[in-house]
Order: structure tokens, then sequence, then C-alpha cells
């Protein structure tokens, strides 16, 4: 009776008492990869300049854990504002949106922030970068706000980061400093910083020379298989674009922003019987009327 | 058929409708401009409520990130500002207390220059000065970093990192302006008094330094101290609210920020002057 007891105090405090769940950011399990980690059920996007107007309708989208999903549309159709409501930043005008299974919209405050914790954004427009703070403390700063500890507790953890990124040489420069390229690095290093789960970037490659746009494909092919840099658990990847061509090789699924529609395509094989116009314009291929 | 008449306009002929048509005209513009307050007032109060709040629950939590931050606004609106507020504390001495002293002198009254100068520079300039001066050098600054910041993104980068933008940006801000108002407050009135007294020794004045200082410390009550700590800490509570809300609040375009700057100041401006004129009712109650 005592030792049941004991086990049952044991399973009651495991969260307390367990070293490893003190740092939220350490993952001790492997994740269920047919569960979603995404859901956005006949979801409507706000736009975050006129939040009472839609941008994007009727969004039926499920991620499952694990995939890599590439999110084509043109300039100004709303991708922006589909990732920031994908990662919870801003509220759908109607619908479900499920982050890990969790309807956001009935969460606490505690639990919201716990759970959009899980997701992390990669800003298009040069990263959203502190401008008043240097590359290393921009990486520092999410972990020392979260694990309430001083920049020096987290040097090493931040220069990991550095390292698996290719940034160590410019830790102490400001953004201002850093090529205009490499700054959605530094904002790719400061989202892996609090080890997200599912990984949302807007438009990561947009002002990168072809040699940068291979070490973004490359690099999160490898965070979606699993990367060093996040012990090795496989990222779920979501990346919106305006030139699906880069994409192809490393996206594993993908859809369409349409005027103000949502159209899935499904696998990489179902793009070449997708009719729809604007895939071949993200694809830059010639139709006939171009030709015309 | 004529249509029928849908205002006094058109009811009114030739000059007449011309000038219902202006006083119309000014009436929508007065309206609009109740409208426009009452919508800053019901903004601010929500914005400084949501802030207090964050201070109640959330002023321990992060604290090796926040708490560097409030030392280094206190740093800002107060230990920087050293140099100007002595400057203006010897000018106030100068001004204020020193022609006080002399002229109580003249009609032999000078057993209440005491009084004079608790209820000139400790009630009402003092604090008032101080809080002006801040609201000018540091409240300005706060609206165009806080301005440059949202117009660049970087908040909303803040909420997806899961910082608490109030909780990192606001919160520093307000109880470092408190403290620091209030701690400038305290050296300007006492810079102001010795200065005064000076200026009253360098004219002859008949008043010596112990009596100068036994007619101040008879005129203070522990009132004085209590209300000056509270008013000083409500100064600063309310340019930081004030000047973060203009920043912060709404999106703002970089070509906003200079007008947000503006109306910030304005409104700072206004709401210490109703909050001095509200403890000059305290105070006389007292």
């Amino acid at each position: 009776m005592h030792l049941a007891g004991r086990v049952v105090h044991r399973r009651l405090f495991a969260d307390v008492t367990d070293p490893a769940e003190h740092e939220p950011w350490t993952l001790n399990f492997e994740p269920d990869y047919t569960a979603a980690a995404l859901e956005m059920l006949n979801a409507c996007v706000a736009a975050s300049h006129a939040p009472e107007c839609a941008v994007i309708e009727g969004i039926d989208w499920t991620v499952r854990v694990g995939d890599f999903w590439v999110v084509g549309g043109s300039s100004g159709s709303g991708k922006s504002d589909l990732m920031a409501t994908a990662a919870g930043l801003l509220r759908p005008l109607r619908g479900v949106h499920r982050l890990f299974g969790e309807e956001l919209i009935r969460l606490d405050e505690e639990s919201f922030l716990r759970q959009r914790r899980r997701a992390g954004l990669v800003f298009g427009n040069e990263g959203r970068l502190f401008n008043q703070m240097t590359v290393a403390e921009n990486l520092a700063l999410p972990l020392c706000y979260h694990r309430n500890c001083d920049a020096r507790e987290v040097r090493a953890r931040v220069d990991e980061i550095l390292e698996h990124t290719g940034l160590s040489a410019m830790a102490n420069r400001t953004p201002a400093n850093v090529n205009r390229s490499l700054r959605s690095r530094v904002a790719l290093a400061r989202a892996l910083a609090l080890q997200p789960e599912l990984l949302l970037l807007d438009n990561p490659v947009r002002e990168s020379d072809p040699a940068q746009r291979r070490w973004w494909i490359e690099f999160l092919s490898v965070l979606c298989a699993g990367h060093a840099v996040l012990s090795h658990r496989r990222t779920t990847i979501v990346v919106a674009t305006d030139d699906f061509r880069p994409w192809l090789g490393a996206g594993q699924r993908f859809a369409l922003i349409t005027g103000q529609g949502w159209r899935t395509i499904g696998a990489r094989a179902d793009l070449s019987a997708c009719d729809e116009p604007l895939l071949r314009e993200l694809l830059h291929e010639e139709t006939s009327e171009t030709r015309g | 058929m004529q249509d029928a008449p849908t205002s006094i306009a058109d009811l009114a002929p030739g000059r007449d409708a011309v000038q219902v048509r202006w006083a119309r005209r000014y009436l929508n513009w007065i309206g609009r401009r109740i409208l426009r307050l009452i919508s800053t007032v019901q903004g601010l109060g929500a914005f400084g409520l949501i802030t207090m709040g964050v201070i109640v629950t959330k002023f321990k939590s992060a604290s090796h990130v926040v708490h560097p931050l409030i030392r280094a606004q206190i740093h800002r609106a107060g230990v920087r500002l050293l140099p100007i507020v002595s400057f203006v504390a010897m000018a106030l001495g100068l001004a204020v207390i020193g022609q006080a002293v002399a002229l109580l002198s003249r009609v032999g009254a000078t057993t209440y220059a005491g009084t004079i100068m608790v209820t000139v520079v400790v009630r009402e300039l003092g604090p008032l000065i101080t809080a002006l001066l801040v609201l000018a050098r540091i409240g300005t600054a706060i609206v165009i970093e806080l301005g440059t910041a949202r117009a660049l993104g970087e908040v909303e980068a803040l909420e997806a990192l899961g910082i608490d933008p109030i909780h990192y940006l606001v919160m520093p801000r307000v109880v470092g302006l408190a403290l620091g108002i209030f701690s400038l407050t305290v050296y300007l009135i006492l810079m102001a008094l010795a200065g005064g007294y000076l200026f009253a020794f360098l004219q002859d004045v008949p008043l010596m330094p112990g009596d100068y200082f036994s007619q101040l410390a008879a005129a203070l009550r522990w009132e004085d101290f209590a209300l000056l700590a509270l008013k000083t800490c409500a100064f600063g509570v309310i340019i930081a609210v004030v000047t973060c809300y203009h920043g912060l609040a709404r999106p703002l375009r970089i070509q906003e920020v200079a007008e947000a700057t503006t109306r910030a100041v304005v409104e700072g401006l206004v709401a210490c002057t109703w909050l001095d004129a509200l403890f000059i009712v305290v105070y006389l109650l007292m």
C-alpha cells in the first residue's frame, strides 16, 4: 500500500521532479508522426492590417507531424497572414484552427502560449530581427526569457545554433551589418533556439542568391528528416513561397492560394496533374496565353 | 415635381444656407474631436489596466531579462537626467525661492518662507517640472523607439518567440519611469531649496540656515512625503503608459511615428496637468 502510494506520488509529480521536464525545449520523447501538427478546418484568414477583412477563405488543411509542405501564392495573396495565423499570432476570422490537436481559441492564456511556443515562425522581409541587438543576442533573448537566466548561461547553446547555421562569424554583428540575404538565416537560427516542433517559414529564399537557396533547401530537408541542432528530431516544415521551383525537390506536399481561395494539390506527383493556371505561373512555365 | 428638403440647409435660402452649412461643419468637427477623445481615453485606460495586470502577475517572471531592463530605464530616466535637472533646480531655486525669501524679508515675514517653499516647490513645481522634463527627454524617445519597433515588425517577432511585449517592453518603462521621476523629484527639490537659500544668502537676506531648515521642517507634514511619492510615481506611470500606448498599441508605419510622438507628448502633458490639478484638490482637503 505504502509502495503503491509512492508510485502514484512519483507519477503525479513526474512533471515536477523529472529534471528534463524543467527544460521545455528539450524533447525526450519520440513525436507521433500520424498526429496533426496543424489543422485548419473551413478557416478564414484575416488581413493583419485590417483584421475584419478576409484574405483567404475556406482553408481545409491538415499538416501531419514530419511533413514538408510548400504553400504557393502570388505576391499580396496573404501568405504572410496565413503563416502568422498558423503560428497563432493572428486569430482566424472563422473556422477551426488547431495546433498539435488543441484548438487555440479554447485555451487559457498560459496553455495558449505554451502551445504556440511549439511552433516557430520565420518572418519574411529580412526576418524582423531586433536591430539594436547583435546576432548572438537575438538568439539568446528567447532562451534567456523562457529559462530566466542571463546570456552567459545560454552561450553554449547559442554558439551551437550559430555553428549549425553557418553564422558563427557574425555572432557579434548587429543585423544592419549582416548581409541582407543572410538576415533570414539569422531569423531561422533565432526560431530554432526554442526547438520548435513545427517551423513556418515565410518566403525565406526571396532575396537569396542560388548558393544561399541551395543552403536553405538542404538545411530544411535535413531539419525535416532530423537535424543535430534539434537533437535529430524530425521537424514539421511549412514554407510559403511565390516560386515553387526551388522547393520541388524538398517539398513533400503542396498547396496553393488562388485568389481568395485555397487549393490543396497533394504530393509532388500530383503537381503535373493540376490544371491550376497559378501553379504554372509559380513554376514559371510558359502558358499558351504568355506565348500568344 | 420638386424634391423634398432633406436637411435644414436645403430649407434655408442663400446666405443663411451657407451659414448653416458652416455651423454644421464646425459641429461635426467638434463631434469628431469628442469621439476621438473618448476613444483615446478608452484605449489608454484599457492599455493601462492591462499593463498594471502584467506588472502584478508577471513582475518576478523572466527576472534575469526584465529586471536589468528596469534598471536601465531607471538609469535613463534618472541618472542620465541629473545634469539638466540640476540646472533647472538651480534656476527654480533662484527664480522662486530666492525672490520669495527676498520679498518676505522686506515685509518682515520671513517666518512664512518655509510654508511658501513647501507649497510651491515640494507640492507643486518640483514634481510637475520633473515630470515635464522626463516627458520631453524620455517620453519622446520611448514613442520613437517603440513606434519604430512596431513599424518594423519587431513586436510581432517578440510575440512569435513567446515573449509578452507588455512584459518585456512596457513594464520596464512604467516601473523605471515611476522610480526615476520619484528620485529625480527628490533631487530637484533638495537642489532647488539649497539653490534658493544660496541666492537669498548672496542677497544678504537675514535668514540663518538653521532657521530656514527648521521652517521647512515645520511646514512639512508626513502627508507631504506620502503624497509626493504617490504623485511622482503616478506621473511616471502616466507618462510611460501614454508614450508606450502611442508607440505600441496601434499598427504604425514609419512615417506615422513622428505624428504619434507629437500626440503622445500633448496627451502626456494634458494628463500630467489634470493629475496635478487632482492633487491640488487633495492638498486643499487635507
